[in-house]
Parts: C-alpha cells; structure tokens; sequence
C-alpha cells in the first residue's frame, strides 16, 4: 500500500470562537479523484486551506505528501498547485506572462519552464491563446490557464475549489476529461464542487455539513449508507405528466417521508408496507430506485440538523 | 533576510508589477501627467511677489508736491492708480467692492503743512483680506513717507545709515525657485504613497493574493519585488521633474543632482514603507486611496513646502520636524538653490535614513504578521 498523499487525522480548525473544521479524518491515495462536498460555508476551503498550512490547525495532525502541514507548510505548498473559486490568474497580463511569472514564483529554471509550458500546452491545448490578455479569455479558457499556472512546477497533488462554477458544459467536460488525465499520471486531486454530476465521477466523496464530515466514501458506498434508506422505507422513482401537483400532493401524506423532483420524475422516500393506491399513485409510473448521491446528502443533512 | 531568500521568485515579482505599471495607463497618467501640469501652473502662474497693487487715489490738495507724492508710489511699481475720485464714499466703494486694495487720502492741507514746517499727512487704507498684499503696501508707503520727510528735512544731508540689501542664492526672489524644489518632493511623496498602498490591495481585491499565498513566495520577496519598480517610477518622475525645472524653468541647480538622489532614496523608503502599511490596513482601493490623501495633507501644509517654517507656532514647528517631507524639501532647496553638500546635510541624511528604515521595517512586520 503506497503512502497516502493526503492523510488528515481528527483536523480541526477554529476561528476565534467559531469551529470552522471539526475533527475531520480522512485519506487521499495517489492518483486519486477525490469529491469534497457540502453546502457554502460549511468548511471545505478552510479544510483545504488548513491542509496547505496556511491556516494553523487548533487539533489534529495532517500530513500531505509525507511533510507534516504543521512544520513544513512550505515544502508542502512548493509542491501542491491550487486553483481557487474566483479566477486569479493576473487579467491585465497574457496568458504567457502569467505562465512565466507562476514558473518564476515557483523557482523554475528557464529551461525546465520552457519544457513544462510546452507539456502543458500540449495537454491544454491552450497555444492559440498564448498572446491574449487572460481577461479576455472565455470562461472555460480562463480554468484552464488557471490549471496549467497550478501544474506548472509538476505538482503530485491538486486541490481545485469549485473549478467548473460558471463555466458552460462542453468546457467543464472538458475540464473533467483533463482532470483524469492527470489522475492517471498518479496525481491525486481533491476537487470541491456543487454538481452532483462530478460527485459520481470522484473515486470517492467526503460530505461535509455544519463544519463536520458526515460521508465518506465512494460514491456507490453513499448510496448504500444505512442511514440514507433507513428500516422499513424504500426508494421510489415517479413518473407522471404533472409533478408539481403531484409532489404537492405527496408532501401531504404522513408516509412520504421526502419527496423532490428531478426532470420528469420525482424522487421519494416512503414506508416500504404502503401499496401505491395508499400513496395516492395508482395512475403514476412507478419504479424503485437507488437514492441519487442528492438524496443522499439531503437525508444525512436533515437527520444531522435534527440531531443538533 | 532569511537564508532561502529567492532572488528569482523576487525578480518573477518585480517584473510582473511592472508589467502592471505599465499596463495601466491611468497610473502612468497620474504618475507623470499631473506633476508637469502642477509644475507648470507653479512655473509660470503664481508670482507670490507683490507688485502693481491697485489703487485708488482721492487727492483733495491738488497741489504740486501732492500730485509729486502719488508719482512717487507709482514709480515705485508697487502701486497702480486705477481710478482717481472725488469724494470720500466713492473712495471706499472701491475698497469694499475689491476694485482696489489699497487706497491714497491726501488732505487739502498737505502742501501748506510742508510749507508751516509741520507735520503733513496722508491717509493710507489697507484692505487686510489679502495679507501678503497688506504688508507690502504698509512697507512701502512707510518707506515712501520716511524718504519724502527726510528729502524735506534740512537737517540731515545725506542720510547717516543706508540698508543695502543683497539677497543670496534667489537674487531675483523668483516663486519658481523656491516652490519646484518643494513640488520635486511632495510629489515623489505622493507617488510612493499612491503605488504602494495599491499595490496588495488591488491583489486583494482581484483575489490574486489568495492564489499568491499558495506558491513559496515569501513576504520578504513579495515586498521587496512590488517595491522595486514603484522606486524605480518614483525616481524616474523625479529626475524628470527635476530636468524641467532646469532647462524649461532656468532654475539654477547650485549642487550635485547625485546629493540630492542619494537624499531622496530614503525618503522614498519611508513613504513606500507608509504605503505598505496603508495596504496591509484596508480591503479597497477608495479606502487606501483616502488612507493616502488623508496623509498628504499634513506633510504639505507643514512641511515647508507652501508655508514659512520660521513663522509657524513652537508647536507645529516641532510637529513639522517629524515629517520626512520637512527634512528633504530642505535639503532639495539646500542643494539647488543655495549649492549644498554633505557638510551641511549630513543630518538631514542620517534622520531620513532613520526614518525610511523604521517605517519600511515597520510595515514589513506588519504584512508579515497579517500573512501568517
């Protein structure tokens, strides 16, 4: 078993008064696609932050590429990139300059630049907008000069903060089709995202509600969490031609216990001994289904909001 | 600095700022464009010399000697006859309404006064609003009667003591002279200020400072690779300045440009320093903007620039000492007009070294800590 690039133990991170990360354990393997989840605010940049050691952690230790995050923020942070949420790449500079000056900051030489800037932009396929201002580039355009400036100095570990918010969906497929590129290369990646979408395509998924981590693992493993389709309930898939009215109608009865619509259908959790005619579908398509990771991270929120 | 200093993240970081510098066309704008436009208005349309004062005269003696009086101010090129009038409530009309600043009463009985050997008289009225201009007018109508007395007296031929003023360095007390040295310097002030307090808060505010604080570069390297190129600016507009104001403005340069670059190196310090920390205080570049005016205000009214330092109040004469503005503005003005060296301004240097070093040491602290 190769030594975990990210191995974080019982991490908690406070704010004056205020615990922004409590007591989170967790693993990265090399290479891995690792989804960190949960609601605005709820922890995950000040976890990746306090992983890059530059916000000092109150308990816990974490070691990231085998240096303590603790004692050795500096070595970990010549070797990790990070792509944060805004784009903040230097807009009045072209993509070049941009590139030269992560290449100077992270102590290239100019040879060893030079190689990397041709990888990169070979794998990017960013050359034709070498000589642009980076405020001029498209969305998509923008992540991805802001993820070659984060691989510059070959880094065996990426953190990426909501990499694909507002940009359209041929660029964030793009962007993932890159990102397992480089995971194939043995990079490991920890992306933060709102899309359940690329939370099915992470290895596995840590949750994080209210400054706790609630899940972890893959994403066929949340779906399977006991907690998510608790005794005596079942999953049920919904079709019908008006799901509004209908959702307005399942919410009114007792043994619905959660009801939502995803597209065309709605998904619901209700008491397994209940016959369709007693949930009010007798003219609906039904059939069972798994809980989508949504339901997953709605469920263990709620139960957690209720149990504080 | 620490042993892994980086030469090379530092040079990454200066050329990128400079880059930006130039970029930024409103900065360069600011940077060069307002100085020379302050340089000229300073160069060529404020005369702070009083002279052709107008006046107002209301001669009710009509006599010889009278009307030999009124010539005598006017040839002294202090005064300038606007209007003569014939009664007294024109005359003040027209100090009241600022058509004249200075007003000549001569009484009907001046001449005969003279001729009895008695003391003769002539009202002089000053508008005060204006005190340069009221004390140039009570000087010279002072002097003029003093000369006019003494010309009548039989008694003293020639006169015993005669003032013969020389005066040294700005012989023809020409404003230029005294107020370029001062602009040179509040400028180069207001520019290292200005660059300097914007130069992490624009990175604050475009959140590439978060991106920065992930890479190994170190505050150390981070300050010293934005400052460089703002120094670089800051006297590249000084020696500019400075060459108008020789070649275009004749004002002659006495000393060694060299004393005077190597005076201001650290006063660029100290305000690059006061930048640094205005940086490290606000999140917008309105806020540090003002933070910066907010600044420059006391240095200009109590540095000398504008206003005597001699005729200030104990007080704020003491206040003006801690300004490194007062020190440089000094020496500047030592150097050009008066061909000052370092046996003269050996002080000046040692307290603006001082000064730049504790406030560029005290905002690195400052960053550094806000860093971490």
């Amino acid at each position: 078993m190769p030594l975990p690039t990210i191995d974080a133990r019982d991490v908690t991170i406070r704010f004056g008064p205020v615990t922004a990360v409590n007591k989170v354990s967790l693993t990265v393997a090399p290479g891995e696609v690792f989804g960190l989840l949960g609601p605005n605010g709820s922890g995950k940049t000040t976890l990746i932050r306090g992983l890059c050691g530059l916000v000092p952690l109150a308990g816990g230790t974490a070691t990231v590429l085998g240096y303590d995050v603790a004692a050795d923020s500096e070595r970990v942070r010549a070797q990790i990139g990070y792509m944060s949420q805004k784009f903040s790449l230097y807009e009045d500079l072209t993509t070049r300059e941009n590139l030269d000056f992560y290449a100077g900051v992270y102590g290239l030489s100019p040879q060893r630049a030079r190689e990397r800037e041709e990888e990169l932009v070979e794998l990017t396929g960013i050359g034709p907008y070498m000589e642009r201002y980076a405020g001029k580039l498209s969305g998509g355009w923008k992540q991805r000069l802001a993820l070659v400036c984060a691989l510059l100095h070959s880094p065996r570990l990426i953190f990426l903060d909501e990499p694909t918010a507002g940009i359209d969906p041929v660029a964030r497929r793009d962007l993932w089709n890159l990102l397992f590129r480089l995971s194939a290369e043995g990079i490991s990646l920890v992306v933060t995202t709102h899309y359940m979408d690329e939370a099915e395509r992470c290895g596995r998924v840590g949750y994080i509600y209210l400054s706790q981590l609630l899940a972890l693992g893959t994403p066929r493993e949340l779906k399977e969490m006991p907690g998510v389709t608790p005794p005596g309930t079942r999953w049920l898939e919904i079709y019908d031609l008006n799901t509004a009215a209908l959702l307005e109608k399942l919410r009114k009865i007792p043994a619905v216990q959660q009801a939502t619509i995803f597209g065309q259908s709605i998904h619901a959790l209700v008491e397994k001994d209940r016959t369709l005619p007693e949930l009010g579908l007798q003219d609906a398509r039904v059939i069972d289904a798994e809980p989508s990771l949504e339901d997953v991270f709605v469920t263990i929120s709620r139960a957690q909001a209720a149990k504080n | 600095m620490n042993p892994s200093f980086s030469y090379q993240r530092t040079y990454a970081v200066a050329r990128k700022e400079f880059l930006h510098i130039i970029r930024d066309p409103a900065t360069l704008f600011f940077a060069f464009f307002i100085p020379v436009l302050e340089l000229f208005m300073l160069g060529y349309a404020i005369n702070t010399n009083v002279r052709f004062i107008s006046t107002v005269v209301f001669n009710q003696c009509r006599t010889e000697e009278s009307k030999r009086m009124i010539r005598m101010f006017e040839n002294s090129q202090d005064f300038r006859v606007v209007k003569q009038v014939s009664n007294e409530a024109d005359m003040n009309w027209m100090i009241r309404s600022g058509k004249a600043k200075v007003a000549i009463q001569i009484p009907e009985d001046f001449s005969r006064q003279i001729e009895a050997k008695r003391s003769a008289q002539i009202l002089v009225l000053v508008d005060g609003s204006e005190s340069s201009v009221a004390g140039e007018a009570l000087n010279v109508s002072n002097a003029l009667a003093l000369q006019e007395s003494l010309r009548n007296s039989p008694l003293v031929q020639p006169f015993l003591i005669e003032s013969r003023p020389r005066i040294l360095f700005n012989p023809d007390t020409r404003s230029a002279n005294f107020f370029i040295p001062g602009l040179m310097v509040v400028m180069c002030q207001m520019m290292a200020i200005m660059l300097s307090a914007n130069a992490i808060v624009r990175e604050k505010e475009k959140g590439t400072l978060e991106q920065l604080f992930m890479t190994p570069v170190r505050a150390g390297e981070l300050i010293l690779g934005k400052l460089v190129p703002y120094l670089v600016l800051t006297f590249v507009e000084f020696v500019t300045i400075l060459f108008l104001m020789w070649s275009v403005f004749q004002v002659p340069i006495h000393g060694y440009v060299m004393t005077l670059l190597m005076l201001t190196l650290p006063f660029t310090f100290s305000f690059l320093g006061l930048g640094l920390y205005i940086s490290t205080r606000v999140d917008t570049r309105e806020a540090a903007g003002q933070m910066a005016m907010g600044t420059m205000m006391p240095s200009i009214f109590l540095s000398g620039y504008v206003f005597p330092l001699d005729s200030m109040p104990a007080f704020f004469w003491y206040v003006a000492q801690i300004f490194p503005t007062t020190w440089l503005i000094d020496a500047a003005r030592g150097v050009i007009l008066r061909g000052a060296g370092w046996s003269e301004l050996w002080l000046h240097a040692v307290i603006l070294w001082v000064m730049g070093i504790a406030s560029f040491m005290l905002a690195a602290m400052k960053f550094r800590k806000r860093l971490s």
